[in-house]
Parts: C-alpha cells; structure tokens; sequence
C-alpha cells in the first residue's frame, strides 16, 4: 500500500511528529510563530486519549509539562523566543530533576516581541545557556518539513533515552513553509520509551547510578513512590549540599549527554571531500547554501556545505578536522554571529571564518552565500 | 492510645528545617491525620509545593513528592493531574509561593475548578529568605524589607480564591490544631479545587520584628482573631471589626476541569451523545 503523503507545514509536521513518538501530554501557552503546534495537538490528542491543556503563562505550561511527565506520559510543549525566555527556568529544573520532555521553539525575529512574525536563527544559544547553571543541553535544529517530523521523533527518543529535556528549534521560514512529506509507517521510525525501574518499590531511587549515568524513572501514580526536588539531591532524590554529591551528580548530568555525544549529534556532508571553502548552516538557510554551493561549483570554486542537524552537541571535532583542510568556512545565519563564534571556538584558529548575519526578517538567499563563498582567497 | 504520625513520614527524614514555634508542623500533623482518616493510598497521593518553609513539607511525607521552583506548585501540579486524574493531588506552601510569584497559577487553578487540594500556610511573611514582607503581611507591620512599616494592603486568600472560581475554600489556624485535618479531609472530599488556608505563625522572622515576645503570644493572636463562621453569624458588625472568619467559608458545586476534558475526548473520539 502507497504510504500516506500529504502536503503540509512545518509546525503541524512536528505535532504529528510527537504524535508518532507516542506524545500524549501537551501543555502550552500561545506565542506567534508555533500556534500551529499547539493547534495540532488540541485537535489530535483527545482522539486518542491524550491531554491538551492551555496553560496561563509560559512558565505554567513548562511547569505542567513536567508533572505531566512525571507521571509517565511523553510531553510536548511549543513556544518561540520570549517564551523561551520565561520557561527557562523550569527547563532548567527539568535538566536537574531529569524528567524527560519536549520543547518546540520555532525561532523568530527578537529578543522580546522583536519581529515576531520574521525568521531567525537566535536562540540557538539560549538552547544551551538559557538557563541558570551546568545542565546537559540537547538542541537539533531540521531544515525541512519532513525533517522536522523525523527530528521530532528523534527528540522524544532522546530526551526518554537519557532522561532530559531536549529542544527542537525550527526557525519560522521552516516552521510555517507547506512542504511534501511522507508519513513513516507505524514502526518504521524507532521509538523508545524511558526505562522503568526493575527494582521493587522499597527498593527505589529514581537517581540511583548503580543503573548508569541514566537511572530508571519510574512514574507518578505507578505503585512507586518517590521524591523529586530542584535542590541537589542524592541517589534517593533527597536534598543535599555535600560538596562530593553535589559535584558528582552536576558532572554526571551532563556527561550523560556529553559522553554519548556521538549518538546524539547528526549532520550532513555535502560535496565535503575535496572542498576549498565549507558552508556552515542549519535551518532555512542551509537550503540557501546548499542552492550556492552548488552556484559555486559550477563556477569552478570547491565548495561544500556541513548542515547541522544537532545543533547542541556541537560537531566541535569534525569541524575541527575540516578546518585542516580548507581556506575558509562560510557562516550563514539569522542572527549576529552567534554560530560563527562557535565555529571558531572549536577549530583552534586553522582557517577564517566570514559570516553573513542578517537580523532584519529577511532570509539569506543563495547569492549573498555565493558572493561570500567567492570572497574566500 | 496516640495517633501513630510516623507511619506517614519518610523514615531518617526527620528532623525537619522548621524553627521552633513553627506552626508548618502542626499543619503537617494536621494533614497526615486527614490522610490517614481518608486512607487514601501513597502511591497514589501526590503531594506538590514550590519554595520555601512549607514548600519543605512533602520532603516529610511517605507518598509521590514534587518540590518545584518558587511559586510554580500549582501549575505543576496541574499537569499531574491533567496527565494522571486517578491521582490524589495536595499542594501546600506558604503565602508568598501562592499568592505573589505564583498568583497567576493560583487563581488560573481555582478558575478551572481542577480537582486538588491546596493547603495554604499563611504566616504571613516570607520566612526562608529571611523575613521580607508577602502580599498578606499586614499593612503597617516590620519586615526586612518593610523597615519604616509595610505601606502595602495584603490579599484575603480566602476572597480571591472564592473570586477566581475555587468551589471550596476553607480557613483554619495553627492554634486550632484539632480542626485543620476535619477541614482538610472535607476540601480533599470535594470535587474541585479547594482551598484551606491555615493562619500560621513565623516567630523567627516575623514575630520577633513586630514586638511578639514569645509563640505563645503569637499563638494567642490567632486564637484571639480567629471566629468561626456559626459564630459570626450571631455577632454584629461592632464585634467582628479586626476578627478573621475560619471554618468551611465558601462550599458550591460545578464542574470540575478533569471531568470536562474527560467529555472533550468523548466528543473527540465521536462517542459523546
């Protein structure tokens, strides 16, 4: 049977997405450009018995996104910049009580209201600082309509694999174009579901490490009862500030993520190999420099793209290893630099890199990438 | 023979961070009473609350526990019951937690009529961090921050949550400790969101700035402010200047938040009539 094709936008992508992972929990808070999202889910989740509650603000909705989670369920919320902003703080309480979930933010002119119907590409650092302390940061930014249902799934996977909040950050242009998409079939696409504790109830810590760096979680209302707190704790969940717990349980947080770095990390090499300059780009604008490159090797010039598709954790040691390699990297994105400071921090000062930064609501289009890419002597 | 408590609390977690003169114990004895009157089972209780003194009191409690982000408690807890209803839901915090950093979600709970209960711990300061005037700190009284004497008006918690939409609301205090489980097993009874607020007492951080000798003296403040409601009825005007009403305050039916989503997936699925 011809599997089922439809024509549709990005942010109803990635609700059927979560649907497909297993989602049946969404708590949210209207913010202009990812309604669609939310949209979705209001409609889809009851037909199959899930939940679907607008919340008050921002900061109510990622707080009822964790209780949701904490009973079990695979949670989904949706949300763009501002509101990025305001859940922070409970993302972080996310990361430190290691409840699994997911957050949609598709990326929009800003800060504050900004332009908040124009595309960018800037909260990609807010994805792995945004909130307060050392927390594990998961963060992939698709660049397709297909790819962000396929990228959906992935987060929900990941954040049930290593029990942690993982973000999924379209930018607008991805976020709001209408594309082809072929739906997976149901088992086509892995899914996994959080480990459940194999112990006894008596017997149960929810941070025990004798499990690994990721413990079992076991579910609100399971026949398990257990604490959770956003103070530092201790294998059984409780609240301590010796200095030995505390330091080990911060590292082992974010080694649990660090550590599996490869498992995590995707993206896409194209016309790599032999190239003299190396686009690199995620989102929309990696479409923009795929066109360019491709400009620029019919123009004789060795080009080559790396589109990111995780975008924490970084590729810090491919990119190294192109930097050996080539005269320059090209960094072309929605916001002031942000990417482009990344790269350099990662390839120890082997080859320039030139940015093209636009933060006036218009994409980049392949020919400013071109003139760029010629740019590099 | 006497009420066994340690059955409901965490073995080694004791003792617990509360000052002496603290009224949080009493409630929690209060609470544990109630539950245990109720039976109701503890893997199947959640007991959620944000920062603070009384945010500290589930970490006490021998059932599912949840100690969130300041002022969040009824929002997380929404979320647990929204995703699991089967569940018992019980907030406790302070007055601070509920009704300043977490007012929007307080009111937004009681307006959805979700069935939980939220214990308010009223003592009318914000004691953890050391004693800066909350929102039910009284006008005029010292607080760290209030050096020349707190120039804001404080809520009635009782009135907004009889406001936003709360179907039960109750208030008690730390003095009258027999009657805290009777009117926290009514508001656990009742289908909707409910409210208890206790009238506590902070002689750490607020006594001790607003001239109270001993506990006792702030003790004998609530008992001397404290009317019940069948009392109130038969006082006049006159005699009820400056008193606080306690007892079941505002009891009504209406539709409780799970059990209209449980009709929206009825009528998503196409089954509804």
């Amino acid at each position: 049977m011809a599997k089922k094709v439809a024509f549709m936008q990005g942010n109803e992508a990635a609700a059927h997405g979560a649907l497909y992972a297993g989602c049946t929990f969404f708590a949210g808070y209207p913010i202009t450009p990812s309604t669609e999202v939310a949209e979705v889910m209001s409609a889809e989740l009851p037909k199959i018995g899930g939940k679907f509650i607008q919340m008050e603000d921002e900061i109510g909705a990622m707080a009822a996104l964790i209780g949701g989670a904490l009973t079990g369920a695979k949670a989904l919320t949706s949300t763009s910049g501002p509101g990025l902003s305001l859940k922070q703080e409970n993302i972080g309480y996310a990361c430190i009580t290691e409840v699994p979930c997911v957050i949609v933010n598709v990326m929009r002119g800003g800060p504050s209201t900004g332009m908040p119907t124009g595309p960018s590409q800037s909260d990609i650092m807010c994805a792995k600082w945004g909130t307060h302390g050392d927390h594990p940061a998961i963060c992939l930014v698709p660049a397709s309509v297909q790819e962000l249902f396929e990228e959906t799934v992935r987060a929900f996977n990941l954040a049930e694999k290593y029990r942690t909040p993982v973000m999924i950050m379209p930018d607008e242009i991805v976020a709001h174009m209408r594309e082809r998409i072929v739906f997976p079939e149901p088992g086509e696409l892995e899914v996994i579901d959080r480990a459940k504790p194999t112990v006894t109830p008596d017997k149960y810590k929810p941070y025990d490490t004798s499990f690994g760096d990721v413990p079992p979680l076991a579910a609100f209302g399971s026949g398990y009862k257990f604490h959770v707190t956003g103070l530092n704790k201790m294998a059984d969940g409780f609240p301590t500030t010796k200095a030995e717990y505390v330091q080990a349980e911060e590292e082992r947080q974010v080694r649990k993520v660090e550590a599996n770095a490869a498992d995590i990390m995707k993206w896409e090499e194209y016309l790599i190999d032999d190239a003299e300059v190396v686009v690199v780009a995620f989102g929309s604008t990696s479409r923009s420099a795929r066109f360019a490159v491709d400009e620029a090797r019919k123009a004789g010039i060795k080009a080559g793209l790396f589109r990111l598709i995780t975008f924490w954790p970084f590729p810090e040691q491919r990119l190294l290893e192109i930097s050996k390699k080539v005269k320059g990297f090209i960094s072309p994105e929605m916001n002031l630099g942000m990417c482009a400071g990344v790269i350099k921090g990662c390839i120890e000062g082997n080859a320039p890199v030139l940015g093209i930064f636009r933060v006036d609501g218009e994409p980049i289009n392949p020919g400013q990438i071109l003139d760029k890419i010629k740019e590099v002597k | 023979m006497s009420f066994d408590y340690d059955k409901w609390i965490r073995p080694g977690k004791l003792p617990h961070i509360w000052c002496p003169g603290c009224g949080h114990g009493i409630v929690m004895k209060g609470l544990i009473r109630a539950l245990d009157t109720l039976q109701l089972k503890k893997e199947e209780t959640a007991i959620v609350s944000g920062i603070g003194c009384a945010s500290r009191l589930p970490g006490y409690m021998d059932c599912c526990t949840l100690h969130t982000a300041h002022g969040r408690a009824a929002a997380f807890a929404t979320g647990v019951k929204m995703a699991k209803p089967e569940m018992n839901v019980i907030l406790c915090g302070g007055d601070g937690d509920g009704t300043a950093i977490g007012g929007n979600h307080f009111i937004h709970a009681c307006r959805r009529n979700i069935d939980m209960t939220y214990i308010i711990m009223n003592n009318m300061i914000y004691g953890m961090t050391g004693g800066q005037f909350s929102p039910c700190t009284p006008t005029g009284d010292k607080a760290s921050t209030t050096p020349y004497g707190n120039p804001d008006p404080g809520f009635d918690i009782a009135k907004l949550a009889i406001g936003a939409g709360a179907s039960f609301v109750a208030r008690g205090t730390a003095f009258h400790a027999n009657q805290i489980d009777k009117l926290i097993v009514e508001a656990i009874q009742h289908k909707g969101f409910s409210v208890v607020e206790i009238l506590d007492d902070c002689p750490t951080t607020y006594g001790r700035r607003n001239k109270y000798k001993s506990v006792i003296e702030m003790m004998n403040r609530l008992k001397d402010v404290a009317v019940p409601v069948k009392a109130a009825e038969k006082m006049d005007p006159e005699q009820l200047k400056g008193k606080i009403l306690t007892g079941v305050l505002h009891k009504q039916d209406k539709p409780e938040y799970c059990e209209q989503y449980a009709k929206v997936i009825e009528r998503a699925k196409g089954t509804a009539r």
